[in-house]
């Protein structure tokens, strides 16, 4: 096993699928000399060439499409959207093509697409630059949503959403990219729909998302030192979502707090929070608490991206108030 | 260009193939039997039928929401195509999608498209896959003039062009999005201008007259085998019947109907090969009521075929 980086980890999962299936492809803006806009291709074009890494004109309907396209042919499609923001102009390739054609044409079609896409904020990237979209794509039947917030996750989950037969919305974290981690250097998947403990605790279940999983461990750290034991609970994937491990948890814990960087208003927070009251209304001791980004764009100016992200000082404050 | 005897008698059957069909539902749809929306493709059949007569069975078409001849022309069984049509389970998609998205994949038909413009970036993606993989298949994206003016149908034919992508694009050129002329949807008169803009050639030809389309559509085929990249052909025509049906057409004049019904592209054809001895009237009776038959027993088994158990709503959403 060797220390990589979330980046490096993405990397390595596009580059050994390339090797071991020549029907794995990469598509999409800049990926190939230039490596791709976040570096996370570099060095596949070198080794693959361009038939198999394809620069795309700045044409995102088209290289989902032509993602589709292929895939419905059989072929493996990863393609690359710049930022998830730019989903925008291509959304009906994703959510009406890609997504409805088994199910339009009666379960005579697979498509085994990928579509990787950085989102998130704290670069200082601003409102069209930095969104968390992934409660639109959790929301359209077809597509299945992954969000890795580690290196070790990012790989095993890359492999798995390329070897799987559905279209995959890959969400990386462009802030998680450097991270570091142990990353083993054989190809693995990780199941999609299976969520980790990443942190075991008794007093309170805080279910977190890409970065926020960073942020809610800082605040377990936190609230232990006041002798609250958290546990933190990463989905990996939102669809499918494994709420039966979050319900095991709520029922050893009492307690639910969910954290998300998109913003709270309609945020897969509210999805989680109302699957839990369904199944374990009974085992709650206080109301399940959401946290998310305030409803506003994203802002730029440093003082209030860093206010619109949620910090563990709000997860620490949220936990204390569940408690009472 | 050669084209056989034979050739043009299958046409010319493929064509009122389409015509039969797309009239019983034209009736079913009147007497209430069929759900949701129906575009009918009366008065265009030389287009699918022409276009289609240039594939393989390997060879792939994006579709649209007027998809039914182009399903017929490529090989789409009456019979499966009118069960899912009335919404049963034995049709191509288990009536999961209606007359707006029949697909026969294994026919190389990537779907009819409730979504206008929709088709373009897939055709490229199969036709990426074909390129990718070696093999000399076509990709045919059928589209409208509505279509025509779409961004998608924009970046389809600017990549097509960029990757040198074996696609025909054929559009269908029937006057009107639902209500809105070309004259003001678009400020030039024929859509084939466009082709310019992605270097490619650009063809116009009479949408009516199936042979002039085989023939546009045979020399951008063999382009796009050939490795010589996309083509776009603009065929000229008019739907006969309204957008869809129910439409009350109150955006066009009853003599302009009557003067494309005038230049019927299926009369056209059976004039000519009259005229040239290839068809008698006993053998064009022969064809038609073969056709008749199969129709029937097509509309016999969409009738007495089952409606899906509502226990399978939620199959077929994942692989
Ligand atoms: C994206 C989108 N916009 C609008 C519609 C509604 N609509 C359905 S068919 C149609 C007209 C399409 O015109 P054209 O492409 O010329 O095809 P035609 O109906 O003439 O065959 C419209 C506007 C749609 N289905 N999809
Ligand atoms: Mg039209």
């Amino acid at each position: 096993m060797a220390t990589k980086t979330y980046l490096q980890a993405l990397n390595e999962a596009m580059r050994q699928e390339m090797e071991r299936d020549p029907e794995v492809f990469i598509l999409g803006e800049d990926v190939g000399q230039f490596g791709g806009c976040f570096g996370v291709t570099q060095g596949l074009f070198e080794t693959f060439g361009e038939a198999r890494v394809k620069d795309t004109p700045i044409t995102e309907s088209a290289i989902v499409g032509a993602a589709t396209g292929a895939a419905a042919m059989g072929m493996r499609p990863v393609c690359e959207i710049m930022f998830v923001d730019f989903i925008g102009v291509a959304l009906d390739q994703l959510y009406n093509q890609a997504a409805k054609m088994r199910f339009m044409f009666g379960g005579k079609a697979k498509i085994p697409m990928v579509l990787r896409a950085p989102q998130g904020a704290g670069i200082g990237a601003a409102a069209q630059h930095s969104q968390s979209l992934e409660a639109w794509f959790a929301h359209v039947p077809g597509l299945k949503v992954v969000m890795p917030s580690t290196p070790y996750d990012a790989k095993g989950l890359l492999i798995a959403a390329i070897r799987d037969d559905n279209p995959v919305v890959f969400l990386e974290h462009k802030i998680l990219y450097g991270i570091e981690g142990e990353v083993p250097d054989e190809p693995y998947t990780i199941e999609l729909g299976k969520a980790k403990v990443q942190r075991e605790g008794n007093d309170v279940t805080i279910v977190a998302t890409a970065a926020m999983v960073h942020t809610a461990l800082e605040a377990a750290e936190q609230l232990a030192a006041d002798g609250i034991d958290a546990e933190v609970i990463d989905p990996r994937s939102l669809t499918p979502l494994d709420i039966d491990t979050i319900i095991d948890s709520v029922k050893k814990t009492h307690g639910l707090l969910i954290v998300h960087e998109a913003v709270r208003k309609g945020g897969v927070g509210g999805e989680i929070a109302a699957q839990v009251a369904e199944q374990a209304f009974d085992f709650l001791d206080a109301p399940i608490m959401r946290i998310g980004a305030p409803f506003t764009p994203v802002p730029f100016s440093p003082p209030l991206e860093k206010a619109f992200i949620p910090d563990a000082g709000a997860v620490v404050g949220a936990v204390k108030q569940m408690r009472g | 260009m050669s084209i056989t005897n034979e050739q043009m008698i299958q046409m010319f059957t493929t064509m009122n193939k389409i015509r039969q069909f797309e009239t019983r539902v034209q009736e079913f749809f009147a007497d209430g039997r069929i759900p949701g929306f129906v575009h009918l493709y009366i008065g265009e059949e030389a287009i699918a039928t022409g276009a289609c007569a240039t594939l393989r069975k390997e060879d792939c078409i994006t579709s649209t929401h007027r998809g039914h001849g182009h399903l017929i022309a490529k090989g789409g069984d009456l019979k499966l195509m009118m069960a899912e049509i009335f919404g049963k389970k034995t049709g191509y998609c288990k009536g999961k999608g209606g007359s707006m998205h029949i697909a026969a994949v294994e026919l190389g038909i990537l779907g009819a498209n409730g979504i206008v413009g929709g088709g373009g970036p897939i055709a490229n993606g199969a036709a990426l896959a074909f390129q990718y993989r070696g093999q000399d298949n076509v990709a045919v994206c059928f589209f409208g003039d509505g279509a025509a003016n779409q961004g998608t149908t924009q970046e389809a034919m600017n990549l097509a062009s960029a990757w040198s992508l074996p696609v025909v694009f054929v559009n269908e050129n029937n006057g009107y999005g639902i209500s809105c002329p070309t004259s003001k949807s678009m400020a030039i008169t024929d859509i084939a201008d466009r082709a310019a803009a992605y270097d490619m050639p650009g063809v116009v030809v009479d949408g009516n007259d199936v042979l002039a389309v085989y023939e546009a559509v045979s020399e951008a085929v063999r382009r796009a085998r050939e490795g010589e990249g996309p083509s776009l052909i603009e065929c000229k025509t008019y739907r006969w019947r309204g957008h869809f049906e129910g439409d009350a057409c109150v955006y066009r004049d009853e003599n302009e109907v009557q003067s494309w019904v005038e230049r019927d592209p299926i009369r056209k054809l059976e004039e000519k090969l009259q005229e040239q001895g290839i068809l008698s009237p006993e053998k064009s009776r022969e064809i038609r009521d073969a056709l008749a038959k199969e129709l029937e027993a097509a509309v016999a088994f969409a009738e007495e075929s089952p409606l899906p158990s509502v226990d399978e709503l939620e199959e077929d959403v994942y692989a």
